[in-house]
């Protein structure tokens, strides 16, 4: 025991050892915290790129002591100005893997567990084994995902509270250029990613004519030899944004295409650009929005401070402007929201319960249509699907449930009177009654 | 903020009887949103929908448009519908199966209607798209083309471009291009 040598973690202790004003409710300074936190804190980074190499240095440094990482690319020359982690020698080897052995040789103590995968790839119970998730991601998509399986965690209590110990935090960063944000998602806290989903802007896209007819820019040619071209000449075959073959072809049509029009500036980095939609990344942005994500990280984990509340934009394009802004849930949201409780009987039909769904005062829904777990019980319209699923309506809808105890179940309908009907989808947290594990919740459903 | 460790024991017992309440695949927000429109489609006698993986794969389905009037009466047009797990933040694909003569679908089956590309809206709806498809069909604009031949003809010499309409959705060649019968 080296007690004169300075403790790595001194920095942090000054966090984690002493109270404070600005700490969370639920702080308890001291060395059992700080040896809790690095024994049991299990934290998951999804990503290993710009972001990511910096989130695993960040919080390997913060003192997390249990980080696995996943990510499903292969790294790229084009990846090393910023991805730090990586070197020449490493092209063509996957992120994930560099990555958590770089850290792991430079910081003395921490287990990174890469994931060489895609994030669809792992099952749903793999998330649920990290207490935070943080994100350094570049797609909406992959977002989307990740929040829809963190919430999927989220179990409400009858008074629509969210049970505590299901909450699964995300930390989400994301960089653009100079611009940045990081926010911290606590389901059934704060908003959830979908809560707020409109918050991106729509891509911009050409109008087809336009590439096909009369193209104005360097990348209205590229889009016309990505969209267009391509499948006039690879009929059936598919574009590969990822294949340099498949990209070098469209960068040379795409020049052939601006010289005709006399259009300058096709190139092939701008090819790239346009086909795969990428900004370029600035490397000081990844590392300011990394830090703050893992700064939160920290924060949720420890309850040394409040956390950020909860959506910081950083922008560096002129100056250097950074803004929290507190974004409200959506309560109905399909996604974090609790849904509204029903409790059955299990012998009540499908057809029951579509009855049921119109009585009850609190949705009033007619016309409903059901959707369980990707599997469309009963649909309206149109009659084609009508017809499929018109059997099901005699059956028990625990039946149809596949026997479940409880489970969130979707409805689409039609709500209020005649002359001012709008149409709705909702979320239903069903409870069947008298099936086991269950608690008697008679005063909550009042059916 | 998270009573981390009040959860800590929790997590052990969780791990030690986790017996089969882990959640399975759960539905996109996309799906929904999805399923909402497909369960409200309105569509008009003359367009269909179907859908090729059975009734749980909403996600990817063809609509048959059978214009009944215009230059395109008694034609039937398959749409193949590709959406996307974050619709609607993003217009679904949608691509014209039957080989047609039309001055907005080249072809390939791609097809220039606006609310597709550039003036898509999250608040548009697949109901929205097929009857902008359909309208393709009564209301063939040559100022926007795809197939340039074909809107050059519909411009300059209607009758001419009627004729073509019809030879080719009889079964038979335009020019170079070989169209098969969908009438």
């Amino acid at each position: 025991m080296a007690d004169t040598a300075p403790s790595r973690s001194r920095d942090l202790d000054k966090l984690l050892l002493r109270a404070g004003n600005l700490v969370g409710p639920t702080f308890e300074p001291g060395t059992e915290l700080r040896d809790d936190l690095q024994e049991y804190a299990r934290i998951l980074v999804v990503g290993a790129g710009g972001l990511g190499c910096e989130l695993l240095k960040d919080l390997a440094l913060s003192g997390f002591k249990n980080l696995e990482v996943i990510d499903m690319d292969r790294i790229e020359v084009s990846n090393l100005n910023r991805q730090f982690l990586f070197r020449m020698e490493d092209v063509g080897k996957p992120k994930a893997e560099v990555a958590a052995k770089r850290v792991m040789e430079r910081v003395s103590g921490v287990n990174i567990v890469p994931h060489f995968c895609r994030i669809e790839d792992k099952d749903i119970s793999f998330y649920n084994d990290f207490n935070i998730i943080v994100l350094g991601l570049d797609s909406i998509e992959a977002r989307s995902y990740i929040n829809a399986v963190a919430c999927s965690f989220l179990e409400y209590e009858t008074d629509d509270k969210p049970q505590e110990e299901t909450i699964k935090p995300m930390v989400d960063g994301g960089t653009e250029g100079f611009k940045g944000h990081a926010r911290v998602i606590i389901p059934g806290v704060t908003p959830c990613f979908e809560c707020t989903i409109w918050l991106f802007p729509p891509q911009v896209k050409f109008p087809l004519c336009t590439l096909a007819e009369t193209p104005r820019t360097a990348a209205h040619c590229i889009e016309y030899a990505h969209l267009i071209k391509w499948d006039e000449v690879h009929s059936g075959k598919s574009f590969d944004p990822d294949d340099p073959e498949h990209m070098q072809w469209v960068y040379s049509e795409a020049v052939k295409r601006a010289e005709l029009f006399g259009i300058p500036g096709v190139t092939y980095s701008l090819t790239q650009g346009v086909v795969k939609n990428i900004i370029p990344a600035i490397a000081s942005t990844n590392a300011i929005i990394s830090a703050a994500c893992a700064l939160e990280t920290l924060k949720i984990a420890s309850g040394c401070s409040k956390t950020l509340s909860n959506y910081l934009t950083y922008n560096g394009v002129a100056g250097l402007h950074i803004k929290v802004t507190e974004f409200v849930k959506d309560k109905d949201c399909l996604v974090c929201g609790p849904g509204v409780l029903i409790e059955l009987d299990t012998s009540v039909t499908l057809e029951k319960f579509i009855n049921l769904l119109e009585e009850h005062p609190k949705l009033q829904l007619a016309k409903a249509s059901v959707t369980y777990r990707g599997k469309n019980l009963y649909m309206q319209a149109p009659p084609v699907l009508e017809e499929m699923t018109r059997s099901n309506l005699s059956i028990p809808l625990y039946d149809l449930m596949d026997k479940v105890a409880k489970d969130i179940l979707h409805v689409t309908g039609v709500t209020g009177q005649s002359d001012k009907k709008t149409s709705c989808l909702r979320k239903l947290r069903v409870v069947f009654r008298g099936v086991d594990g269950v608690t008697d919740m008679d005063m909550a459903g009042g059916a | 903020m998270i009573k981390l460790f009040k959860v800590k024991e929790k997590q052990r017992e969780n791990a030690e009887n986790a017996n089969g309440k882990t959640p399975v695949k759960k539905q996109s927000a996309g799906e929904l949103r999805l399923h909402r429109d497909i369960s409200e489609l309105n569509l008009p006698k003359t367009c269909s929908i179907t859908f090729p993986n059975g009734k749980d794969d909403l996600m990817n389905f063809e609509v048959s448009i059978r214009p009944d009037e215009g230059y395109y009466v008694g034609g039937t047009f398959v749409f193949t519908f590709q959406v996307s797990p974050i619709y609607p933040h993003e217009a679904p694909k949608v691509k014209c199966k039957t080989k047609v003569y039309h001055p907005n679908i080249d072809l390939e089956g791609n097809v220039c209607l606006n609310i597709l590309r550039e003036d898509w809206k999250p608040v548009l709806n697949i109901n929205t798209i097929i009857y902008g498809l359909f309208h393709l069909f009564t209301q063939p604009n040559y100022e926007d083309p795809l197939n340039h031949e074909a809107a050059a003809v519909l411009r300059d010499n209607p009758k001419l471009f009627e004729s073509n309409v019809r030879r080719a959705m009889a079964g038979g060649y335009v020019g170079q291009t070989f169209f098969i019968r969908c009438i």
